[in-house]
């Protein structure tokens, strides 16, 4: 069974900075605009964020304050925010039309223009290839914010973080947020400025040029064997690892659609204006850079909506 | 219907009781129970779910049993075990892929070893292998590494899923009446000249006419509980890589080793799931415990699935894990009865029990009937369970427009890479042997299993189980 076709002008993948950004100016333009979003809630990996550093420096805001904000700014505009829908792939070979499904059921939707703006997400203990036991209590920054802002959940009693990166940084404040004791924070890097500040301050050791070698304990972690630069190891007892950055694009609709991709990053490859190898369909956001902060996405996002006039001839 | 975790085992006498919930050992009590409906059966394991054993972390494909020892136990269990699973499946819903299998040669010793493999499946009654010549291979598998220098066709081999498999006999058997306990670790056993006196650590004791140990790994060690020192089971860890979905592409059959003088190579098979396996290892320890994953071995599984399908280690790894075989003093199965002690052991079941399983419990069972037990009778037909799928070959809720229509709780994705409904989660978790950890729930939806391993929908899952539970998390 075909199911039924419904038109837009554009169909946006996924409500973080950069979509609801391209959304905002795309129907501030008079566009007929549509959002996608797979998650209950619009706002994208900010909405976990807790932590300030989204706003700017005379507009300071936390993340789930910046999501809200721009939200509002697109429905505003008169785009159509969706939640609870998941793009599952492309109709066909060649038009931008995507298959989805949500408590409604399938919808197939078709638009003049689509653009994936589907993030990108910290890598796995697994594609980490970090090997050891599979306890509880090894998890991603993304996991950890959503556990403990989003629901409050128990976490654990005491952390290794890996990943001394800005997102590392954030992992330690959700940490200590929710009373959870940050044993040490582990880099591959040399020190940086921030990690001084971890030290002194917060009194956290940072082992620099040290990578995780094993995970230990069962059904519990309970601890990180970790290796340095000279090749002895150590043990850092811990019930709780959280591993941070390493980001990977979420490039599914991407590679369902045949796109070509960038062989270093395997985000979608782009012309500069961030159209993609498939004509109508256009990569914004983490999926194309990986490692943007949310004000960079959401540049982009409003860049994005002058190329998708100029190229549908609405500007 | 009995599923009990906590609290002191019954005091009313069983008649008959399976130590182990393996897949085995779930086979068998489902047998038990057709065969003695009037009878009171028992199922324990020492873990918080059935299948927590090897029954969980295998390479998950459905043998023909080509290249069995002819004549073994084994080769007859695995023949006859794997068409009654490929039926059961069929009718149960649980997943299973006729792909078929290439033995592939890599060298001359191995190209050479290909005609006596043939004639090895032959005599164990496998007639449809054929040699293929390099153009052919290339042409059905393309992303096969150069250098193949043919293979040996395997029709029938399948790829199944071992989670389900387990699960619907466990289901099965417990609504028809099999007593399923939990977290129930025997340490003790006494035989009174009637009947046996189980201990449990933590679940106090329990009484039973007969015995069947179905302890896998263990099964040496509730031997000797009854005074046997007979069996020996050392664990031979297999290490694997799981490959991402994108990878699944990239191969169409089960791409077996050839194995030599020199041992056994590793295989490249697709997983009912939709990912790619790479694996497994075989080591020899003495730790039974030991089912962590280790560097070297990664890196020399990387090294090796290079060789043979180039693009699968470009695909990101979504999960490695690591099961461990039984292996013993014989190449077979050792299965033996005490008819004077109510006691049959089930032992060394080595690599092909998931295949064998059915075909385990039907010899078993027969093997208690012979050793005088005389509960067992003619089986009768259960009623059929049907048990969620979660097969890539078949519909899945979020696919299936009827079901949304009637329970939009289908349409509702929550881990968005396996496509896994809040439907499916709140179903699991009201099923017959819910799950006891977020592990559990995994194994029976396919929740936190994909490429993301909880980034994006980790905390949500949790959430869910945890109301589902009362909290428990
Ligand atoms: C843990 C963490 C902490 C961070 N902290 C900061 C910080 O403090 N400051 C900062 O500036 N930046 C921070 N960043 C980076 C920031 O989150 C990103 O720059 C920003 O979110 C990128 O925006 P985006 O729109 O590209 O993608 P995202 O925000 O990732 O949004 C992508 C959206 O697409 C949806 N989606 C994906 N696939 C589909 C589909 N098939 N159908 C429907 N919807 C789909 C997802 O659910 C998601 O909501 C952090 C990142 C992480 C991972
Ligand atoms: C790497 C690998 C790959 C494999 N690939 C395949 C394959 O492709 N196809 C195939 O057919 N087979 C395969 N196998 C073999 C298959 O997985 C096993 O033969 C099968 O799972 C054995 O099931 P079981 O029930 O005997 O053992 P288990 O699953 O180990 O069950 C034994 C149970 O007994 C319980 N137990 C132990 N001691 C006690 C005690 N004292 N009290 C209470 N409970 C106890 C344990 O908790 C456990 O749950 C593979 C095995 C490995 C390791």
């Amino acid at each position: 069974m075909t199911p039924a076709v419904r038109r837009v002008d554009v169909l946006v993948v996924g409500s973080g900075p950069a979509g609801l950004a391209a959304a905002t100016r795309l129907a501030t333009a008079g566009l007929d605009v549509e959002v996608l979003e797979r998650d209950q809630q619009a706002g994208g990996v900010p909405r976990h964020c807790r932590h300030g550093g989204f706003g700017t420096p005379w507009h300071p805001l936390n993340g789930p304050g910046y999501a809200s904000r721009a939200v509002r700014a697109a429905e505003n505009a008169g785009a159509a925010v969706r939640t609870g829908v998941t793009a599952l792939g492309w109709a066909d070979a060649t038009t931008p039309a995507l298959d989805t499904v949500g408590a409604h059921g399938h919808e197939r939707i078709a638009a003049r223009a689509v653009l994936l703006a589907t993030g990108a997400r910290e890598r796995s203990r697994a594609a980490r290839l970090i090997p050891g036991t599979r306890p509880a209590g090894i998890l991603t920054t993304g996991e950890l914010q959503q556990s403990v802002h989003l629901f409050g959940q128990y976490v654990g009693a005491r952390a290794v973080v890996v990943g001394t990166g800005r997102i590392g940084h954030a992992a330690v404040g959700t940490l200590r947020r929710a009373g959870v004791a940050v044993a040490a924070l582990v880099t591959d890097r040399p020190a940086a400025p921030r990690d001084l500040d971890a030290r002194l301050r917060l009194g956290i050791p940072v082992l620099t040029r040290t990578t995780p070698a094993e995970i230990l304990g069962s059904p519990r972690a309970t601890g990180l064997r970790v290796r340095r630069a000279d090749g002895r190891t150590a043990v850092l007892p811990c019930d709780t690892v959280v591993l941070t950055g390493d980001l990977a694009p979420d490039h599914d609709l991407a590679r369902r659609g045949a796109l070509l991709l960038d062989p270093g990053t395997r985000a979608p490859a782009t012309d500069g204006a961030s159209r993609t190898s498939r004509s109508g369909v256009y990569a914004i956001g983490n999926l194309a850079h990986v490692t943007w902060t949310a004000r960079m996405a959401a540049a982009e996002g409003r860049r994005v909506g002058a190329v998708v006039l100029r190229d549908l001839g609405a500007d | 219907m009995t599923v009990s975790r906590t609290g002191p085992l019954p005091t009313t006498a069983y008649d008959l009781t399976v130590v182990g919930a393996g897949v085995v050992g779930c086979a068998l009590a489902r047998e038990l129970v057709r065969r003695a409906p009037g009878a009171r059966i028992a199922l324990l394991d020492a873990a918080d779910d059935v299948g927590e054993g090897t029954s969980k972390a295998n390479t998950a494909i459905l043998h023909t049993g080509f290249d069995a020892v002819p004549g073994s136990l084994e080769a007859r269990l695995v023949h006859e075990g794997s068409r009654q699973l490929a039926q059961y499946a069929a009718e149960s819903g649980i997943p299973v892929e006729p792909v078929g299998a290439l033995l592939v040669a890599w060298d001359a010793a191995q190209r050479a070893a290909l005609p006596g493999l043939a004639a090895k499946a032959e005599r164990n009654g496998h007639r449809a292998t054929r040699i293929i010549e390099p153009d052919e291979l290339v042409a059905t598998e393309p992303h096969l590494g150069p250098g193949a220098r043919g293979a040996l066709d395997v029709p029938g081999e399948s790829i199944i899923c071992p989670w389900t498999t387990t699960l619907a006999h466990a289901t099965q058997a417990v609504r028809a009446g099999v007593d399923l306990h939990l977290n129930s670790r025997v340490t003790a056993v006494t035989w009174d000249g009637c009947g046996h006196h189980v201990a449990t650590a933590g679940r106090g004791t329990l009484d039973t006419r007969w015995l069947v140990n179905a302890a896998g790994l263990h099964a040496d060690t509730v031997d000797r509980l009854l005074g046997h020192d007979t069996l020996t089971v050392t664990p031979r860890r297999g290490q694997l890589i799981v490959y991402d979905k994108f990878a699944r592409d990239l191969v169409r059959h089960i791409l077996l080793p050839v194995p030599t003088a020199l041992g056994k190579g590793v295989l490249v098979a697709p997983t009912v799931y939709g990912n790619v396996l790479l694996g497994p290892t075989a080591e020899d320890l003495d730790d039974k415990r030991a089912t962590h994953t280790t560097a070297d071995a990664l890196d020399r599984l990387r090294a090796a699935g290079r060789r043979i399908l180039p693009p699968l280690v470009d695909e990101e790894v979504t999960a490695v894990y690591a099961g461990l075989r039984t292996v013993t003093d014989q190449d077979d199965y050792r299965i033996d009865a005490r008819p004077d002690q109510h006691y049959v052991t089930v032992g060394g079941i080595r690599s092909t029990g998931l295949t064998a399983c059915m075909g385990i419990a039907a010899y078993v069972a027969d093997l208690l009937a012979d050793s005088g037990c005389t509960d067992l009778g003619r089986a009768r037909d259960l009623p059929p369970v049907t048990m969620p799928n979660l097969g890539e070959a078949f519909p899945r809720p979020y696919q299936d427009p009827e079901l949304i229509a009637r329970d939009p709780e289908f349409g509702t994705i929550v881990c968005h890479c396996e496509r896994v409904t809040r439907g499916e989660i709140r179903d699991a978790l009201a099923t017959t042997i819910p799950p006891a950890s977020l592990e559990g729930l995994r194994r029976r939806t396919r929740a936190r299993a994909g490429r993301c391993q909880g980034f994006s929908c980790g905390a949500a899952v949790r959430e869910l189980f945890g109301r589902g539970n009362g909290g428990r998390a």
